[in-house]
């Protein structure tokens, strides 16, 4: 049974495996000059500010490739899903196969069982493979840009960590499931595309801040910290940034008594944090002065995010992949209820 | 002798449906079965209840004394060529002989190599390529060689050319007679089966008319043509299968284990083709009846 499920799978793994080699050569052969200007520019920088520039000079010149390899590492669970989970009993339906097969001297189930276990591994053996690549090519990227991408944040939490071979194993699943209650290829793998998509987006929308119970902090707000600024006629608000390294799920403004303020008085748009006159240069305009943030500190405003710092990364990674692992095992006993009661 | 297929009121409901209700049958070993039915009148429900694809909505059935597909030794009893003699079209036909020879444990390898061998196909094949004759006769290889008591084939000849229906149908038989095999076989034309069936079962509207020994099958049936007279004027034991009338003549198609003794009639045997037809045939209703006197 295992021959004739590596029989069946041999061109769509040909074609994944084949996609993720060509990616992985590329890598390679980048990736040792990206390390090594990283770490040269990094020891010839010198000062503290000159660091903090190539840093982000480095990271720019970059982040082109640095997303795309995140885009496709994220991608690479939903192909699975599309090309190997939702043709996988579809296939056999519409051919008819499958009476040829389940009339073998083996049970549905064994047949069943070997084709998810086999092709589910492999799927998870891609993801983890593609995941592996992208961390190590990304290794001086995700350095440089800890501030400004933190790997917890959503986009990049997708893309590293173990979580996208629970996404692969899931996809997976969930394709041949739509298979089995579908029957037929091309409806299967579009309802696939879009469901695996919408938990890509439902997942850090809504579950992942709160698989684990997030940190609330209250910052004072400085130069430092600051987001953005909205003066809008008398009205002002000052956001905070969160924390470094931090994936902030919300941030907002408490007065001294910890109650939340939209705007802050006027007096202080007016006075202190009234806006610089435009610069003569035609630049864009300067930020407040220190004397706005210290006003701000004496009337006793100080910023509370409510943020999953960065050494929540592993939990969460473990949380989810564990998470999505149950929900593969569930559809995988769908899967095995349905084909053995409904499907002829 | 042991049954190889006994159903008890077996019915299959798909929706509102009775795709097959009420049948009730006890095939005995070492036949060769025809199933005869119109298109549509419950003969594949029938079959993939036998070999397991599905699961009856009513009744019970067992196939060698077990449920089918109830576990490998189950499965590997009972051979299938499901109806289109479905094969894998990327796979060559060496790849379908291993794919037997993995899953099967009691398989031939022997047999099966040499029946493709004697067919003329080249083993490299893809299946794909082959016409729907070598196609069902790949097919049949699978389900021979896995060396089964009792092989099932839903109309396997039924998309096939006279010439490739003939060479099938000779293969099966002569595998039929070298592995002593009870064969199972539907078709909606009796033709097929007339040569080859010693037992036949008639499926009309998803239930079983008739089914026994071909032999005692055709002893049983007269046709008696004689003056126009009622069919409930009939001796009781004389079970009115169809019936036409003309103006002056009627002719009824009778089921009777006794002798005819009624001298108003011309009785004639008839052959298993007018059989199965007078079973497929609905029989005038009765008002109509009335309506001509």
């Amino acid at each position: 049974m295992i021959w004739l499920t590596l029989r069946q799978f041999r061109v769509q793994a040909a074609v994944v495996f084949g996609g993720l080699a060509a990616l992985g050569a590329v890598l390679a052969i980048t990736g040792p000059g990206i390390s090594d200007g990283y770490h040269s520019g990094l020891a010839a920088c010198g000062t503290r500010e000159n660091c903090s520039q190539f840093t982000a000079r480095f990271f720019n010149d970059h982040r082109s490739y640095f997303g795309a390899l995140a885009v496709i590492v994220m991608s690479v669970p939903g192909i699975i899903g599309v090309f190997w989970g939702a043709p996988l009993i579809t296939r056999e339906l519409e051919s008819g196969t499958h009476r040829l097969v389940w009339n073998q001297s083996i049970t549905r189930t064994r047949w069943l069982a070997v084709k998810l276990g086999v092709i589910g591994l492999a799927a998870m053996a891609a993801a983890g493979l593609a995941v592996l690549a992208a961390t190590w090519w990304s290794g001086p990227l995700d350095e440089a840009a800890h501030d400004r991408f933190p790997r917890i944040t959503p986009l990049m939490f997708d893309a590293r960590g173990i979580t996208p071979i629970g996404y692969a194993a899931f996809a997976f699943a969930l394709g041949v499931t739509v298979g089995v209650l579908v029957r037929r290829t091309l409806p299967a793998m579009a309802i696939t595309l879009v469901v695996f998509v919408a938990v890509q987006i439902a997942m850090p929308t809504w579950i992942r801040p709160h698989l684990i119970p997030p940190e609330t902090g209250t910052v004072p707000i400085t130069s430092e910290n600051h987001g953005d600024i909205l003066l809008n006629g008398d009205a002002f608000s000052v956001q905070v940034r969160g924390v470094p390294g931090a994936w902030t799920l919300s941030a907002e403004t408490v007065d001294a008594s910890g109650r939340t303020v939209g705007d802050m008085p006027t007096s202080l748009a007016a006075g202190p944090c009234a806006p610089p006159p435009p610069s003569a240069d035609g630049g864009p305009p300067m930020g407040p002065a220190q004397a706005c943030f210290d006003a701000i500190a004496e009337l006793g405003y100080r910023g509370k995010v409510v943020y999953q710092p960065g050494d929540h990364f592993w939990p969460l990674q473990w949380a989810e992949t564990g998470l999505f692992t149950a929900l593969s095992l569930g559809l995988a006993g769908f899967c095995f209820f349905w084909t053995r009661r409904r499907l002829s | 002798m042991s049954a190889v297929l006994q159903a008890e009121g077996l019915g299959k409901k798909y929706g509102k449906r009775w795709a097959l209700s009420g049948c009730t049958l006890d095939i005995p070993e070492g036949r060769i079965v025809g199933l005869v039915g119109p298109n549509g009148a419950g003969k594949t429900t029938l079959l993939n209840l036998a070999v397991g694809q599905i699961e009856p909505s009513a009744g019970s059935i067992r196939v060698l004394g077990g449920s089918p597909a109830s576990g490998p030794e189950q499965l590997a009893k009972v051979g299938y060529v499901a109806q289109d003699t479905p094969t894998y079209a990327g796979l060559s036909i060496a790849e379908h002989l291993k794919l037997g020879a993995r899953l099967n444990p009691g398989w031939d390898g022997a047999l099966a190599r040499e029946r493709i061998e004697r067919l003329g196909l080249d083993p490299a094949h893809r299946a794909g390529k082959l016409s729907g004759g070598q196609r069902a006769q790949l097919a049949l290889t699978l389900g021979i060689a896995k060396r089964p008591e009792l092989l099932i084939l839903d109309e396997p000849v039924a998309a096939l050319d006279p010439l490739a229906r003939r060479e099938f149908l000779q293969g099966l038989m002569e595998a039929a007679v070298e592995n002593s095999l009870s064969v199972v076989l539907s078709s909606h034309l009796v033709s097929d089966l007339e040569r080859m069936c010693d037992y036949l079962i008639v499926l009309v509207k998803s239930r079983v008319q008739v089914a026994g020994d071909v032999d005692e099958l055709l002893a049983a049936h007269h046709r008696l043509t004689g003056p126009r007279r009622d069919a409930a004027t009939l001796p009781a034991d004389q079970h009115v299968v169809s019936e036409s009338h003309t103006d002056r003549q009627s002719t009824f198609i009778v089921r009777t284990d006794g002798p005819i003794h009624d001298p108003a009639w011309t009785v004639g045997r008839i052959g298993l083709e007018d059989l199965v037809l007078a079973y497929m045939t609905p029989a005038p209703t009765r008002p109509t009846l009335e309506a001509i006197r």
